[in-house]
């Protein structure tokens, strides 16, 4: 997996609420059997008309933010179904990290399993990134995983707390399959236990 | 003596592989459902390792999201990708040596109707899925959620997940439901009560009487729709409808391991002074038929109110529901029964169980559709369409011009060939109204299977209430 440790760049805001999984990547992009190549249709039906050609007023459209590596948007960002094609498509597009009010739980999750930090602020922190990120691409937001800050293109540093294991793992690119494999015997003895005291599972 | 746990708590206890000082826990997953949507990256992952199945014999997979509900089964799937998705389970299921129903399968079906069905899903259970309406299988008061693609690689590795603990939320239903609302109007009323963010990092337990009153197949429904309302999972604890469920079915235990599994099933209760996180409480005769006006399963409204005014929203919802209306084709003010439909479906893990049909096909009996609307019945599992066939259910809906469809997922998203064309307004007993859901602009309202069947009578929502 990705490490993540600081990221500088470009936060496009989308103030939205309850921006869910539909939104960002619609159903019929997820009929595919690879990770990759699905930025192309991140927020598909707000990016693209009908015809294909691009919808200008949609934040990702215009100049400033089509590289951005940063989205600040409205509480509940992810709801929806538990598809980690959102997620793949978020990283595909090029962005690194989400900054919200609020998560859905599952979309939470799997932000950490691609290499995207999320981030959880209180409102009126989102709002002042957000007006932050408004200024376009002159205005770069840092994010600092290990100090656990957010810092604004004029400085005004905000902290934010995250699970200890989801950050270790975060910072150190670690895979959690291998991670769990090493605890085989642990689970060994879990499978015997269980077939003594639940015979019927 | 301990102290006094919840329902949830005691699962979990019970799951419990290994904890580290912060919390985070190896948590050990009996049953892992897997269908051809969320699983294919997580098998290549296995491949690419050099990694087995753990425990195959625990592994379910059946195709649902892609498959056609016309045609012959034996035959190709005519769209490509969806076959590439669903010849990639097939060739999955058999290197791996899972459990599987294949789409010619007779017991195939949507995999949250398939795994009860076949006894998959018992009490006390730890159950997962690719997918978000695993929260359906807590009606058995097992702890079902839905995980990412990741982790479905995680569990099929491991047979286990890396978890913290959630906290725990009540939603108690008082009293008995009036006539003519049912577990969809709960559910869905919850959801209007506390939001799509009210049950974010809970796992709910639904309680009290009007869900005690409630079938196996209604106490599905409400909990299917515990992740509209943010929630982990929803529960309800076991009891003798459950039991009464599970008896006999193919995976349930036989002979002796029925009664060790039964006195354990007994002890799955929340104790007496448990602690909640957050409680909330409905009366069940407060209740009403209820639909969906908007594209969030919390813009929810008795059928007898009016479609809401933008301006009477708080903070960011003021926008969301202006481009809801917007959306929707609806104006503020504008009654909800006024509103006309193009298409009603009934189907989905929501609402394709057997009761779900015998309900609507009470209110469709002797009847026809309304003119230009577009009807369409599809049964959860292949199972469940032969019953409605045996019960003469499937008769009372062609007769009154419902197409039949075979068992899938179907209209509930549009991933296969049903769909809404842009701008058609759909009566749909799914579980998500979001924009584009039910196919590219098409508009969704969300609703019980006998409210889906009055509006094809009628052309328009309905109060079911009047046509009983
Ligand atoms: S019926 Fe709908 S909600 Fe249920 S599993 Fe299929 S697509 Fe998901």
């Amino acid at each position: 997996m990705d490490k993540f440790t600081t990221l500088t760049g470009v936060a496009a805001p989308l103030p939205l609420v309850n921006i869910d999984t539909d939104m960002i990547i619609p159903k019929q992009f997820l009929k595919t059997i690879k990770r990759e190549g699905l930025g192309k249709n991140l927020f598909d039906e707000m990016r693209f008309n009908r015809d294909g050609s691009e919808n200008p007023d949609f934040v990702l459209n215009q100049p400033a933010y089509r590289h951005a590596e940063i989205i600040v948007a409205g509480e509940n960002f992810g709801c929806g179904s538990s598809r980690e094609h959102a997620p793949w498509a978020i990283k595909d597009f090029g962005i690194r990290c989400v900054i919200a009010p609020s998560f859905a739980d599952i979309f939470y999750g799997n932000c950490f399993k691609n290499g995207i930090l999320p981030i959880a602020l209180p409102q009126d922190v989102v709002d002042i990134l957000t007006e932050d990120a408004k200024k376009g691409s002159n205005a770069r937001l840092t994010v600092d995983l290990e100090a656990q800050t957010v810092t604004t293109s004029d400085g005004q540093e905000f902290h934010f707390e995250i699970d200890s294991f989801k950050k270790h793992c975060l910072l150190e690119g670690l895979d959690d399959i291998g991670l769990t494999m090493e605890k085989a015997s642990a689970i060994d003895s879990f499978e015997a236990k269980n077939a003594t005291l639940h015979p019927w599972v | 003596m301990s102290a006094p746990r919840t329902l949830y708590d005691k699962i979990w206890d019970d799951h419990v592989v290994q904890q580290d000082e912060d919390g985070t826990c190896l948590l050990y997953i009996d049953r892992h459902l897997v269908h051809e949507v969320t699983s294919p990256q997580a098998f290549e992952g296995l491949r690419m390792s050099n990694r087995k199945v753990r425990a195959p014999e625990r592994t379910i997979a059946v195709p649902d999201h892609n498959v056609p509900t016309t045609g012959n089964r034996d035959d190709r799937i005519e769209e490509e990708e969806s076959r590439i998705q669903v010849e990639a389970l097939d060739k999955n299921a058999r290197e791996f040596g899972v459990n599987y129903y294949p789409v010619n399968d007779i017991r195939q079906g949507i995999v949250h109707i398939v795994g009860p069905e076949q006894g998959w899903t018992l009490p006390g259970m730890t159950v997962v899925c690719g997918d978000s309406h695993t929260a359906t299988h807590g009606a058995f008061g097992a702890l079902a959620h839905g995980i990412g693609t990741s982790e479905v690689e995680h569990v099929l590795a491991t047979q286990t997940l890396i978890q913290k603990k959630s906290k725990n939320m009540k939603v108690e239903i008082t009293g008995k439901l009036p006539k003519g609302v049912t577990a969809k109007d709960i559910t869905l009323s919850v959801i209007g009560a506390t939001g799509t963010a009210g049950g974010t990092g809970h796992v709910i337990e639904y309680c009290g009487e009007a869900i005690r009153d409630l079938s196996m197949e209604g106490r599905m429904t409400v909990c299917n729709m515990a992740i509209e309302g943010g929630a982990r999972a929803g529960l309800i604890a076991p009891d003798e409808v459950t039991y009464e469920y599970v008896k006999g079915r193919p995976h349930a235990p036989k002979g002796a391991k029925w009664e060790a599994a039964l006195s354990y099933w007994k002890t799955l209760f929340t104790d007496e002074g448990a602690h909640f996180d957050k409680v909330v409480t409905l009366k069940g005769e407060d209740i009403a038929p209820v639909v969906t006006w908007g594209t969030s399963p919390e813009d929810v409204l008795p059928v007898t109110g009016v479609v809401p005014d933008p301006a009477s929203f708080k903070g960011g919802k003021v926008d969301a529901a202006k481009r809801a209306l917007d959306y929707m084709g609806l104006e503020a003010g504008q009654k909800l029964t006024d509103i006309k439909i193009d298409a009603v479906f009934i189907g989905s893990c929501t609402n394709g169980r057997i009761e779900d049909l015998r309900a609507a096909a009470e209110v469709v009996k002797g009847k026809k559709i309304a003119e230009g609307v577009r009807g369409m019945v599809v049964p959860g599992s292949g199972l469940v369409r032969a019953q409605a066939e045996e019960e003469g259910l499937a008769q009372i809906f062609t007769d009154a011009g419902f197409e039949w469809r075979l068992a899938g997922c179907s209209m509930c998203l549009a991933m296969n060939p049903d769909q809404l064309a842009p701008g058609e307004r759909c009566a749909s007993t799914s579980n998500r109204n979001f924009e584009g859901r039910q196919g590219f602009k098409g508009r969704t309202h969300l609703m019980s299977p006998q409210m889906a069947a009055a509006a094809a009578i009628t052309g328009h929502l309905t109060d079911v209430r009047e046509m009983m």
